[in-house]
């Protein structure tokens, strides 16, 4: 694999940059913790003219004719999967599925053969979900394919911190200045991370709030970002904030030890009706899904007129056909292996 | 320029990013005339051009905004250049994903021949003959901020 360079992080320079247009030269989507503003703006602008053909009567472009979208979730997904397919499928792309559960990798195939795999199937973009973080580097240093993270470990899925930032946008305006409370189980949260890498770059500040056991040692520690505070008071962290996202209790990787019990985290840590009136009037909810209702969001929030919930796992088509089209649309058909 | 019958079915769709400006001045002299209100459009074709691989960079995608059903209608498309034909192709294509149109009709200010697509348009500004290599400029008030068709001659070396 010849074009395979360390650190190919999607950093490597693909097509030369012309005068007057937006900048983009990410080979990959594997984190956003290097993006810069320009490029956050570029995939943010191509989400709203997605959104438009999502609205059509006929749901379809076709800048990805000929092209295959290979969708590999060796870990449980959803919705993800699903918005992934549909955007693939809306502009056109062929969508092959290789899942964790009835596949090989079920049988013990390692990583690596996997990637092997892959590589001989020849397809133009590999959108991956794993277990563990890094994962998706290791596919993208191994394959021609163009790689995008959909979820690692708890490492990244940048995918949900551009909707994010998208859906916020779309609700508050500009976000610079804009102060965005995360709150609940950040420790175990790739969502938190990729939020914090992408609404930081578009000027926005971000107040964690969680129980000390739930935020890294470091960041309850104070060594933060700039513009990121932790506010171990819910109350005090929703007090004026522009908006709110509330994180998944991730059960199935907590440690044992961590909470006392469900019912006390939910009455300490979840959003309830009464908290969310302490933001700015109107300010909008947010949640990544899928939604431990009555345990981090109570179930009048969660559907109340403030949550954007639904708009997010709409946006989050848009947000991905923006990424294959930016990917994959433009490389030359004979470049393929 | 506009002849065409009934005023009721006709539609306009400019395409971007100039096309839609003189369709919005097409339509702003229809309403001055006739005193119709006839519905207005604008339609992005990147993602239907047929040089996505072969440009080297992902050219921007704008939003198309076409604000009612084109089913039954007439629809003028409007363009700044008629040059190769292949554009209006890629929206002919993006514009049957809104619905069918009882037809498709094609006003140009420029037309500057070197067809490569069977496509021919119904309302010409002006013929403008050129050489291939030459670079036809259409410059808009409201997008370059002033009025003027340049032709720029590709020198000979």
């Amino acid at each position: 694999m010849s074009s395979s360079k360390p650190g190919v992080a999607g950093a490597e320079p693909l097509r030369k940059e012309v005068a007057g247009r937006r900048p983009w030269n990410r080979r990959h989507v594997l984190d956003t913790d290097d993006w810069s503003r320009e490029e956050i703006e570029t995939v943010l602008d191509q989400t709203r003219a997605m959104r438009e053909i999502l609205q059509r009567p006929i749901r379809r472009a076709p800048p990805l004719r000929g092209r295959t979208v290979i969708l590999f979730f060796a870990e449980a997904s959803t919705r993800t999967r699903v918005s992934f397919e549909l955007a693939a499928k809306a502009l056109s792309a062929d969508v092959t599925n290789i899942t964790a559960s009835g596949s090989s990798v079920e049988k013990g195939e390692s990583l690596y053969d996997t990637v092997r795999t892959l590589q001989a199937l020849g397809g133009d973009v590999v959108v991956m979900r794993h277990a563990s973080s890094g994962a998706p580097y290791f596919v993208a240093e191994r394959t021609d394919a163009a790689v995008i993270n959909a979820g690692d470990g708890w490492h990244a899925h940048p995918t949900q911190g551009l909707l994010d930032a998208y859906t916020l946008r779309d609700a508050v305006g500009d976000l610079e200045g804009k102060r965005v409370a995360i709150v609940g189980d950040v420790l175990h949260s790739r969502v938190a991370r990729s939020d914090i890498n992408t609404l930081l770059p578009l000027g926005a500040r971000v107040t964690l709030s969680g129980p000390p056991t739930l935020i890294p040692s470091a960041w309850r520690c104070g060594q933060l970002p700039p513009g990121v505070t932790y506010e171990p008071d819910l109350d005090r962290a929703l007090d004026g904030a522009d908006a709110v996202i509330a994180l998944r209790l991730q059960r199935e990787r907590q440690e044992t030890g961590l909470l006392p019990s469900l019912r006390e985290y939910a009455r300490v840590w979840g959003l309830t009706a009464e908290r969310v009136g302490r933001m700015r009037p109107g300010a909008p909810v947010m949640h990544p899904g899928p939604m431990n209702e009555g345990i981090e969001i109570d179930a009048a929030v969660a559907h109340g007129t403030r949550s954007l919930i639904e708009t997010q796992v709409t946006n989050g088509v848009a947000v991905r056909m923006a990424l294959l089209y930016l990917l994959a649309a433009t490389v030359p058909l004979e470049e393929r292996v | 320029m506009e002849r065409d019958r009934d005023l009721s079915e006709l539609a306009i769709v400019g395409i971007r990013a100039r096309g839609d400006a003189l369709a919005a001045r097409i339509q702003s002299a229809i309403r001055a005339n006739e005193d119709v209100e006839v519905p207005l459009g604008a339609i992005d074709i990147t993602l239907y051009r047929d040089d996505l691989t072969r440009i080297g960079y992902a050219p921007v995608v704008r939003e198309s905004d076409i604000p009612f059903s084109v089913d039954g209608r007439i629809v003028v498309l409007v363009d700044d250049v008629l040059f190769t034909g292949r554009t209006i192709r890629a929206a002919m294509d993006a514009l049957v994903d809104y619905g069918r149109p009882r037809a498709i009709r094609l006003a140009v200010l420029v037309d500057r021949g070197h067809r490569e697509l069977p496509i021919r348009a119904d309302f010409v500004g002006k013929n403008v003959p050129t050489a291939p290599g030459d670079d036809v400029r259409v410059h808009l008030s409201e997008v370059d901020g002033r009025d003027e068709v340049e032709v720029v001659v590709r020198e000979l070396v």
